[in-house]
């Protein structure tokens, strides 16, 4: 096996700003998807930093994903018990704050949770575990997470959850639309029954973004079905490097 | 030592697709005119000091941040008394039609 594919060097270095932008990956017991993530963050350009559940430090990080999985085994709801891991305290400050964080699948979830986004997810309406390449539709490039898409740009990512039904009271959703906080919306079926066909969601401030589908395992042609999820990545550290 | 028990039940607007999947095989199990089923939670929480207002209203917090999440999911809170400190009640089957009577009218 070869090593992880590097990013080749830009010959003007025009690289190495990304490269010093350091995105943390926070691992719980059960997520399963930090790796894929931390290589996500690799090749769009950035430096993956791994944070541990139980340590309640950023390490200095200037982003945060929470990744996919099955955290404390989705016992209580999912994301209910990981909410409370020591990491999460300077992370929800540091969010409401301004700290740029994707949570991405039981990431969201947690995020949800947490209360840092609005409503929750719940069990999908037809009771199946949905795996599959799923198109989205990019209803907001303006947050943290996606300046480097189009708004109304189509995109596909692997989709693969059990309880990935958006819910909101319709006063939340209504808001939602109306303040363009809808970032991502299912295109071609709804597979989880969420309301308005929301696939993701960003905060008020645009800087903490929750979504089902799974943009890290769309990041490169050898093992996604695209590699539009990278878009995410890269989005974030053009933010923190230009900020 | 007393319990406190706290039921979690989601929100009657929110969809509750296994409740559904549970009242649909009702009838090919033989029991008819059941028009709805929810499911939920049951927590017992045996408490070690007396359950006085305050450690009832600490309880209340605990179901309102954790056990329960209120953005989907309405809950009880209540105390259950030792069985052998109560009077003793008419005998009940277990699962019988009058002990689920007795349930029912908790709240």
């Amino acid at each position: 096996m070869s090593a992880p594919a590097a990013v080749p060097e830009r010959p003007d270095g025009s690289g190495d700003l990304e490269r010093s932008v350091r995105i943390g990956v926070v691992t719980f017991p059960g997520s399963l998807d930090d790796r894929d993530a931390e290589r996500a963050v690799r090749l769009a350009g950035g430096t993956p930093v791994a944070l541990w559940h139980r340590d309640p430090d950023l390490h200095g990080v200037d982003a945060v994903v929470l990744p996919g999985g099955f955290s404390y085994g989705d016992y209580l709801r999912c994301g209910a018990i990981a909410r409370f891991s020591p990491v999460m305290g300077p992370l929800v400050e540091r969010a409401r704050e301004g700290l740029p964080v994707l949570g991405i699948c039981n990431g969201f979830q947690v995020l949800c949770e947490s209360h840092l986004l609005p409503g929750a997810l719940t069990r999908n309406d037809h009771l199946h575990f949905v795996c599959r390449d799923q198109r989205l539709r990019v209803e907001n490039a303006g947050t943290a997470w996606t300046g480097d898409y189009r708004a109304g740009q189509e995109i596909t990512v692997p989709l693969k959850n059990g309880e990935g039904g958006y819910v909101a009271d319709e006063r939340t959703l209504d808001a939602l639309e109306a303040e363009g906080r809808v970032v991502f919306r299912y295109v071609g079926g709804n597979p989880n029954g969420s309301r308005r066909d929301i696939a993701g969601i960003t905060n008020e401030a645009g800087n903490v973004v929750g979504l089902m589908p799974h943009p890290e395992h769309a990041v490169e042609a050898l093992t996604g079905p695209t590699t539009d999820g990278l878009s995410l990545f890269t989005s974030a550290l053009k933010r923190l490097v230009s900020a | 030592m007393a319990r406190v028990v706290v039921d979690v039940m989601l929100k009657p607007e929110i969809l509750d697709p296994q409740g559904q999947a549970v009242q649909r095989a009702l009838p090919r199990l033989g029991f008819e005119g059941i028009a709805d089923v929810r499911q939920g939670k049951r927590f017992e929480l045996e408490v070690a000091e007396p359950v006085t207002d305050d450690v009832l209203a600490r309880m209340r917090a605990l179901a309102e941040t954790f056990l329960a999440n209120t953005v989907i999911e309405d809950f009880t809170v209540r105390v259950e008394e030792p069985e052998s400190a109560t009077e003793p009640e008419p005998a009940v089957e277990p699962g019988s039609a009058a002990e689920a009577a007795g349930d029912g009218a908790r709240a």
